[in-house]
């Protein structure tokens, strides 16, 4: 029997730990948090499928074809549009109390770049139900869960770069442990709270895993796209669902004027608010004539959320907003079964990059992903770990992460991590961002490198051994830190705008110099960056 | 702005003097904690309500730390029931062990249409958020540590309401010994749910569902003084 070790137990790794189980392999999941309390709870809008009559799957294919502006890899699109309907069969069976519609099928409504109503939701609440479901399945599975584990590396094999298990900082008890498997899955998630508080995502989006991949030798791939939401809360950066937009809510500029298309792409919308702001204004989403008990109805938590962050009532005042990075489309390079360039390595999900999403993703097609290529990749990982058992041999990885957590104290705290943190986000909102330009992006690549020489003068202020989230912030931030260096390289070689991407020094796209994928990886520690099919 | 934080090191409340107004409780914790005190240990996640990572009680009530706004003087403590980890931090592994007890998962269900009314039955159930803020609050913890509690029995009701199930009935076994039947019904699970969900009221429907398939409140006689024997002949 085969053993499975999933990182990461958010939507991607609990349906890989489900599908792993049914191919008959030993599940463990390890993560950092409790299963429940991971970003996939927060995704609000829908799964696509066509399910109807009056949509094809064919519509579905072309619209995420032409959204991925040329990075998108159509056979991988066409393999997740075709199990789309099946996808929600399986959420559907095991549970996920869909909304339905007025003949009881699963109800379906219209996201951005969707030529069909075909997001299926379950209120505003799909990732929230979806994750609870899958958490529930997994307890029935009888799979076994390490939470409060901290991906530390990979333990790799150098001599065949096969992967052997994974080392973790168990949070509670501080101690250093490995966990060896045949074959390991990450699903860690995405990187945007590399962006702080100008991200709408949970605190825990630090990326943990793709910086372990590019550690233990895993390409990444387009890691420059991230795609910002336009409509966050001002101050908080908390989103406002696009079915504010969508049920007909106005985008107006400081002098209360609409100045844009609210239907359009996020990316245009979002660069339309972008230029308001950068002109010295402000800009409100304003929703009042939607009236109180549709908002109460439809947008509870877009009402409860104004009045807690912004001391605003949506319903009697415009609510400030401005763009918020929201989803990573770049991610750990994985073929057509989903395993990385380290042998037995596999990735899924938001820490992955399947190449469905190229350099825009569609709202309602990334609950899809995760269900489609989790089922995919779990049977996958299964099926490699069974016929290529682990080799039981020694390796220095969890001698050395001992160490680094052991050393980590004695780092001298003459600069404060959480200040550079804080910088970090700013200038990477401001300079890698929606907009982008050759200079802005070389200032933030020597800060970084600044930062990355200044490592060893932070460190955990707080010196205990159990339960340390002082510690375990500053390990997050290495890996930011490492992220960061590959986002801005990414960014300085694609000098064209494609999608997320918008580079204002070279604004036209170029599909003769850059229509291909931005492939990073490190040799000996030196980054390496180039452009390939 | 006064802040107390219950720390675990010394069981004593540590007070911070904050100059932050009309700000939530965690936008407060997390100033602290990368301004101030980083030894300050407390679990956050997705700032808006939906992750379940940061309750806490305030002056002796269960709150949300992404959604309360303290007052000058609250005093924060960590959710009782369970161990304390470190300050706020505590042991989240009740979680697992009572929805696996309680069975509260989908057994088998079949695919057919449901409409937008039946759908609805599990609405307000599969909110949940697993906070544990009604486990915090469950005062049968101090007299039965096995109770399975408010936030899972509301789980089991999810599923035996839930029309596409094919074998609720059986689901109801599950929750006989340490389950429904050892809630007092004293309601303090219901005002602390931040998703407006009553446990309690879900514990209800489960008894009666019970009761329908023939299972008895084993505590029914014990209430009398066992002494009355009303159905008992004399003879």
């Amino acid at each position: 029997m085969a053993k499975v070790l999933i990182i990461g137990s958010g939507g991607a790794g609990l349906v890989s730990a489900l599908s792993a189980h049914e191919s008959g392999a030993e599940v463990i999941i390890a993560s950092k948090t409790l299963p429940t309390r991971s970003q996939t709870s927060m995704a609000q809008g829908g799964m696509n499928a066509v399910l109807g009559a009056n949509d094809t799957i064919q519509n579905h294919i072309d619209d995420t074809f032409r959204s991925s502006a040329g990075l998108g890899d159509e056979a991988r699109i066409t393999f997740m549009c075709e199990k789309a309907p099946e996808a929600i069969r399986w959420c559907n069976a095991i549970g996920l109390p869909f909304s339905r519609n007025k003949s009881g099928e699963i109800a379906r409504r219209r996201l951005g770049g969707a030529s069909a109503p075909r997001a299926c939701y379950a209120q505003d609440y799909t990732g929230l139900k979806l994750l609870h479901t899958l958490y529930d399945q997994c307890l029935k599975a009888g799979i076994t869960f390490k939470n409060e584990r901290f991906l530390l590396n990979l333990i790799v094999d150098e001599e065949t770069n096969r992967v052997l298990g994974a080392t973790f900082l168990d949070i509670e008890s501080g101690e250093v442990e490995e966990i060896r498997a045949d074959a390991v899955i990450l699903s860690t998630g995405g990187y945007g709270g590399l962006y702080g508080k100008h991200s709408t995502n949970s605190v825990q989006a630090t990326g943990d895993g793709l910086a372990a991949a590019v550690r233990a030798g895993a390409k990444l791939a387009d890691m420059e796209f991230v795609q910002f939401h336009p409509t966050a809360l001002k101050n908080s950066s908390i989103l406002i669902s696009e079915s504010a937009r969508g049920a007909g809510g106005y985008l107006l500029n400081s002098h209360k004027e609409r100045f844009t298309d609210e239907l359009a792409p996020r990316d245009i919308v979002a660069r339309a608010i972008h230029d308001e702001i950068t002109n010295g204004g402000a800009v409100y989403l304003d929703i009042r004539h939607l009236g109180e008990e549709f908002i109460n109805h439809e947008l509870p938590q877009e009402r409860k959320l104004a009045q807690i962050y912004e001391g605003i009532d949506p319903v009697h005042e415009l609510i400030p907003i401005k763009p918020s990075a929201h989803y990573s489309m770049g991610g750990i390079e994985v073929d057509a079964h989903c395993m990385s360039s380290v042998l037995g390595l596999f990735a899924v999900g938001e820490c992955a990059n399947h190449k469905t999403h190229g350099a825009n993703r569609l709202g309602g097609n990334s609950l899809l992903e995760l269900v489609v290529f989790g089922l995919h990749c779990g049977a996958n990982a299964s099926e490699y770990g069974a016929k290529h058992p682990s080799p039981i041999i020694d390796n220095h990885q969890l001698a050395k992460d001992t160490n680094f957590v052991r050393g980590v104290m004695y780092f001298t705290n003459q600069i404060d991590f959480y200040q550079k943190q804080e910088m970090l986000a700013n200038i990477f909102y401001n300079n890698v961002g929606l907009v982008r330009d050759d200079m802005g992006l070389k200032a933030v690549l020597g800060a970084i490198r600044q930062m990355q020489r200044e490592l060893p003068f932070m460190g955990p202020r707080d010196k205990s051994k159990a339960c340390n989230t002082n510690l375990v912030e500053f390990i997050e931030f290495g890996n930011k830190i490492e992220l960061s260096e590959i986002i801005v390289v990414s960014a300085i070689s694609r000098v064209e705008s494609r999608g997320a991407h918008y580079r204002i020094d070279a604004p036209a796209r170029n599909d003769q110099m850059f229509g291909a994928h931005t492939i990073t990886w490190k040799e000996d520690g030196v980054l390496c960056a180039d452009f390939m099919q | 702005m006064e802040i107390n934080v219950l720390r675990s090191a010394d069981s004593t409340a540590q007070c911070y003097n904050i100059e932050l107004e009309n700000v939530t409780l965690l936008t407060i914790l997390n100033h602290i904690k990368t301004k101030i005190d980083p030894t300050l240990t407390y679990s956050h996640g997705c700032r808006s309500g939906v992750c379940g990572s940061c309750a806490v009680r305030v002056n002796g009530r269960e709150v949300l730390m992404c959604e309360y706004k303290p007052l000058d003087g609250d005093t924060v403590e960590p959710i009782r029931n369970t161990r304390v980890i470190r300050d706020l931090v505590v042991d989240s592994s009740p979680i697992e062990r009572f929805n696996a007890t309680a069975k509260a998962w989908s057994e088998d269900s079949i695919e057919g249409n449901i409409s937008d009314e039946e759908a609805h039955r599990i609405e307000t159930q599969s909110d949940c958020i697993l906070c544990t803020s009604c486990y915090s609050a469950c005062p049968v913890y101090a007299v039965n540590p096995d109770f399975i509690g408010p936030f899972a029995l509301t789980r089991v009701w999810r599923y035996v309401n839930d029309l596409r199930e094919t074998n609720s009935d059986a689901k109801i076994a599950a929750v006989q010994t340490n389950g429904i039947w050892d809630c007092t019904l004293c309601g303090e699970c219901v005002p602390v749910c931040p998703q407006n969900i009553a446990p309690k009221q879900d514990i209800t429907m489960l008894r009666m569902k019970s009761s329908m398939l023939g299972y008895q409140d084993p505590n029914a006689g014990i209430a009398f003084g066992g002494g009355l024997d009303f159905g008992t002949p004399m003879f």
